[in-house]
């Protein structure tokens, strides 16, 4: 039987209960004997007998303990709520106890709890006074904010309040403010708890963070109390430790109250008035000193202490670092107060800025720099987080560099993850252009043995630092590969991704990309993201190797295939993609190639993805020209610049250590970001099959001898589609996907929309306007009509439709523009496209025989009614292409009306409201020369010389 | 501020947990689970901070007993870490030499005396003999009344009221 404490009154059938459970000797015999005694407090609590203040507050207590030992409780709170009715003080506490613990705020019997509150908080024992407020505090739930938001604060400031109810009023008000932040006025009483700040010493604590909290949420109010906190500042660290007594801990003059200080002065700038910063200068100058001297006692209390006032006051030397200022030291400021009424402008305080040395800043650095290698593992790791903070700073970042090598000692020979953590992170924040290849390189020899909770994120940060230092490409692609080799399943995919990106934007990269993942992959196991990485550079530079007869077209193929089979479903359709580029890069493999897309085990697959793939890729390698293939899978075109994927993943992770260091992290770039619109990244894989879905293998064959090639990139290219089809996705990008489905009636059109929002979250204010451009006002070429609104949100995942209705009231050129804006995640997003609105969706083909053909072309013959060119074929003259290619512009092609077969003819009439404009055309190929001669007559001059250009 | 803290033995066993803010039961369950094993399975020698989830836990142990707070990011480490030794100070002043048994014999007090201590998850009092003397003070209101309890108490457990 343990000693029961011969102070307050035991309950001995309590501690008999207590021994009982754990006198059991097994988890059974335990819930036995729970169950048998709430067996026994409810039939008390049901019983007859009214049961006596005592005995309520031993049941109660007893539920309390099974309540702790993590059983549920679902009886006994109305005997507790009674207990606070007691006149006895123990009955009460056990009362106040059992609610604080056991009651959730949504209970029933809130009412009459905060009933009871009222009355112990107007009681004249300050003891009963004190057991509400800490309840209020305890509790906390907005039922009590509202309750007692008005009684509390005047507690606060009550002239009868003792201290011990002051000090707990104050911490009860805390907690209100937390809870309900507009349910209080500040204002009001800011004065009168501002100057708590110059009251007796012993409740300051509370009262400072009640300020401290008061400020963040109205620091307007509170500015007031930033000299008064400096002047209380100043006087405790000039005590000597025998002043404070009480509030003296282990020699350290009431360290609790200076760390409340200090936080509460980093809520404000420095202050302006001379004398109060000087005074806050000469504080942090006399932390620092203290720090110098010898301690007064051994025991790890008292330098903890010590140390916990000093790096509070490097956080608040940091903080006025942050806001530009630099902190004068003392020999200096002493001088300039006293020419202070002439010299204040900011031009000499940053003046002698320049001039001071040490600083503040550097000083609070070589303080930490000897934490780096204390023996106590507690300060190495405070120092190191320190740091990061100060790596920020351009006046104390060279200061923390020269730790580097300290640092690096720390991530090899520290025992606790936790410190080493920290070194990585210190790492990552003082690396720079001198140092990134050591540090790289340290890193990515630590993450071999690193742990596993830590992995991912330091190879987000190899990753980050590789291509923020990069010098040159070889480097990075390197690095990024070893990080793959020794770390792939930590690998995410904004990493790959970005590697890719960065060799397709890097011409000077592209060869060595290629000839080292070849060299990786032939490793023989090599992990999945590595097959990914290959798959993709080498179908798009494969070609940049295979001169070399060790890495032939077959040898490489053959090595990225041997790889197929054991990888997941996403890659084989990576892959797959790689192997149609193959066929397109190196003729030659085609039928090995062929051979593979159209055996069953992909043609016939499970998976869906993979079997259209299959499917669509053995098509195009088998039915299209050559030419064709080239187009359609030519190198990928530049990405858009933008900030890097990981390290927006990073910040994810990690919010506050990636602000401190990553300013101007993007990649070096000829680039311009003419493609902004273009699909991000992420989702490259899947706008790589689209660009298939999108073409349907017979426009494909048509079109594709005036395929505009080269530079116009993939935009330029989907929207020229868009004059011979009347649907398709029109735009994507990671958040957004907009497909469009259009109709077309003589002069009416019908433009349906369907708006796809991509991510997880709802996208707001959304918008979607149409305009024509270069249009006058007054005579619009088209009428516009919505029949509703757009919504003005999507929700993550859905689509909505939007259906516009137009009518060509005369001729126009170009196309109406939609201009989308929209919010993701706050931040607005603007899109304009142009919508697939064209002068030949109006037209309608008009069959005629030879006859009737000839005698209007012969009407037509002005010199402004006709338009000819005459262009090189860029693809093998086709007849029969062109022919298709006709009909689906709009005209009618007619046949047997010209002479010579080889020619094609088409007529057709652009309806508008306001006129009909027939249009005749004539296309003459010579196959020698590889050339057109396109001509085309309308009654409309304009309109011959428009469809002249869109044709050509 | 600090948002909890658990008192529990090297078994696991929690003697004494106090939430500073509104978190649900089950929650907190989970809380206790996962903090638990993992200070537990931390070597001595090792520091006393912990980054986990958006908290920093600041632990340290005494004897069987291992006494464990969570902060904010922007909070204080070592005090915390004071905060804690203070705290066992207290107790150790108050019950004379404390252990494991006395918090689990009063576990009532141990709350009493962490309120006097610690509110809303700031401190209340940093000095130990003004938290002592609160305590006592209460203390002194229950022994008014102790006698006719204790008889009435012994003669219950028996049966025989």
């Amino acid at each position: 039987m343990p000693t029961v404490s011969s102070r307050g009154d035991a309950m001995r059938g309590l501690a008999v209960f207590i021994s009982d459970i754990r006198n059991c000797k097994s988890k059974e015999a335990e819930s036995k004997r729970i169950n048998k005694e709430l067996a026994n407090i409810r039939s008390k609590f049901k019983g007859d007998k009214t049961l006596d203040g005592y005995s309520k507050k031993k049941y109660v207590c007893k539920l309390l303990f099974i309540f702790l030992l993590g059983h549920d409780i679902d009886f006994g709170h109305m005997e507790a709520v009674n207990l606070l009715s007691s006149n006895k003080y123990t009955e009460k506490q056990i009362g106040y106890l059992f609610i604080s613990v056991l009651v959730s705020s949504n209970s029933d019997l809130m009412k009459l709890i905060i009933q009871n509150i009222k009355n112990d908080i107007s009681s004249p024992k300050p003891v009963h006074v004190n057991l509400a407020l800490h309840c209020i505090a305890n509790i906390g739930s907005v039922e009590m904010s509202e309750a007692f938001g008005q009684e509390v604060p005047k507690l606060l400031v009550s002239a009868h309040a003792s201290a011990s109810v002051k000090q707990s009023a104050a911490l009860c008000l805390l907690r209100l403010i937390r809870t309900l932040p507009e349910a209080m006025t500040y204002a009001e009483w800011a004065s009168r708890v501002i100057h708590l700040l110059n009251d007796q010493h012993m409740w300051l604590t509370a009262a400072t963070s009640l300020i401290h909290t008061l400020s963040q949420l109205s620091p307007g109010d509170y500015k007031g109390c930033v000299s008064l906190a400096v002047s209380r500042l100043s006087r405790i660290v000039t005590s000597t430790y025998t002043d404070l007594q009480d509030y003296t801990y282990y020699f350290v003059p009431a360290p609790w109250l200076s760390v409340k200080l200090l936080r509460l002065l980093q809520c404000y700038p420095v202050p302006e008035e001379p004398a109060v910063r000087g005074r806050l200068v000469e504080c942090l100058e006399t932390i620092l000193n203290k720090c110098q001297e010898p301690p007064k006692s051994k025991k790890v209390q008292h330098s903890n202490s010590k140390n916990a006032v000093l790096f509070e006051a490097i956080n608040l030397i940091i903080h006025i670092d942050s806001l530009g200022l630099v902190l004068i030291p003392q020999p200096f400021w002493r001088q300039v107060d006293l020419m202070l009424p002439i010299l204040l402008t900011s031009e000499f305080i940053i003046f002698l800025c320049v001039l001071s040395e040490p600083n503040l800043l550097v000083r609070a650095c070589n303080q930490l720099g000897q934490f780096l290698q204390h023996r106590e593992t507690n300060l190495r790791y405070l120092a190191l987080e320190s740091m990061c903070l100060l790596a920020g700073s351009e006046f104390s970042a060279d200061a923390v560099k020269k730790h580097r090598e300290t640092v690096i000692n720390a991530l090899k020979t520290e025992r606790d993850v936790s410190v080493r953590q920290r070194a990585v992170d210190l790492l990552y924040a003082m690396c720079d252009k001198t140092n990134s290849e050591e540090i790289v390189a340290e890193m990515l020899a630590y993450l071999k043995k690193a742990d596993y909770a830590i992995r991912e994120e330091m190879v987000l940060k190899v990753a980050i630092l590789s291509e923020k230092y990069a010098s040159d490409y070889t480097w990075y692609v390197d690095t990024i590969l070893k990080l793959i080799r020794v770390a792939g399943d930590y690998v995410s995919e904004e990493v790959w991704h970005r590697v890719i990106q960065i060799v397709i934007n890097r011409d000077d990269a592209q060869g060595y990309a290629a000839k080292t993942v070849f060299e990786n992959l032939q490793a023989p196991a090599c992990h999945e993201n590595m097959v990914k990485v290959g798959g993709y550079i080498l179908g798009e530079f494969g070609n940049l190797i295979a001169g070399d007869e060790r890495s032939s077209p077959l040898v490489q193929f053959n090595l990225l295939h041997s790889k197929f089979h054991l990888c997941t479903p996403s890659t084989r359709a990576l892959l797959l993609s790689t192997y149609i580029k193959f066929i397109n890069l190196f003729p030659e493999i085609k039928p090995t190639i062929q051979n593979v897309l159209q055996n069953n085990n992909q043609l016939r697959n499970a998976d869906v993805e993979l079997q259209q793939r299959a499917l669509e890729y053995s098509q195009l390698s088998s039915i299209t020209s050559q030419d064709v293939l080239a187009t359609v899978l030519e190198e990928m075109p530049p990405f858009p610049e933008r900030e890097s994927s990981i390290l927006a993943k990073l910040k994810k992770k990690k919010p506050a250590s990636v602000q401190v260091s990553l300013v101007g992290c993007f990649i070096p770039s000829t680039e311009s970001t003419e493609h902004a619109n273009r699909p991000t990244y992420s989702t490259i894989a899947c706008s790589f099959l689209l660009r298939f879905k999108l073409i349907h293998f017979k426009n494909l064959l048509i079109f594709a001898d005036t395929i505009p090639t080269g530079s116009k990139g993939m935009r330029g290219l989907e929207f020229f589609l868009f004059m011979f089809k009347n649907s398709g996705v029109l735009f994507e990008n990671a958040l957004i996907q907009v497909g469009v489905k259009c109709e077309f009636k003589e002069q009416y059109g019908r433009v349906g929309l369907f708006f796809g929002n991509k991510t997880g979250n709802q996208l707001q204010n959304f918008a979607a306007a149409v305009s024509l451009a270069q249009t006058n006002p007054h005579n619009p070429q088209i009428n516009v009509a919505t029949q509703k609104e757009p919504p003005s949100q999507i929700d993550g995942g859905a689509q909505v439709q939007h259906f516009i209705n137009l009518e060509c009231i005369s001729m126009f050129s170009g196309s109406p523009n939609l201009q989308l804006r929209y919010q993701h995640s706050s931040a607005p997003q603007q899109v304009t496209l142009k919508l697939p609105v064209i002068i030949n969706k109006f037209m309608e083909g008009v069959d005629m025989n030879s006859g009737d053909f000839f005698s209007r072309w012969k009407q037509l013959g002005q010199p402004t009614q006709e338009t000819q060119k005459i262009f090189q074929a860029r693809h093998p003259i086709d007849t029969e292409a062109a022919r298709t290619k006709l009909t689906g512009f709009g005209m009618c092609a007619l046949t047997n009306v010209d002479p010579n077969p080889e020619n094609l003819v088409g007529s057709g009439i652009i309806k508008t409201k306001t006129s009909q404009i027939g249009c005749l055309l004539r296309l003459e190929p010579n196959k020698q020369a590889k050339m057109y001669r396109l001509t085309v007559r309308s009654s409309v001059g304009e309109a011959a010389a428009l469809i002249c250009s869109m044709l050509e | 501020m600090m948002k909890f803290m658990l008192l529990f033995s090297r078994q696991g066993k929690v003697r004494l947990q106090k939430w500073f803010n509104a978190i649900g039961d089950k929650e907190r369950k989970k809380i206790i689970r996962e903090l638990v094993s993992m200070v537990l399975s931390r070597r001595p020698k090792m520091c006393n901070f912990l980054d986990w989830k958006d908290y920093k836990v600041v632990y340290k142990r005494y004897a069987s007993l291992f006494f464990c707070c969570a902060i904010e990011e922007s909070d204080n480490e070592l005090l915390a870490l004071e905060c804690i030794h203070r705290f066992v100070e207290i107790l150790d002043k108050y019950f004379g030499s404390v252990c494991e048994l006395d918090i689990i014999f009063n576990f009532e007090k141990a709350y009493f005396i962490l309120d006097e201590f610690l509110l809303a998850g700031e401190i209340q009092e940093s000095s130990k003999n003004k938290v002592l003397r609160a305590v006592e003070n209460s203390d002194s209101l229950q022994e008014e009344n102790q006698e006719a309890e204790a008889t009435r108490s012994i003669l219950e457990e028996f049966g025989l009221s």
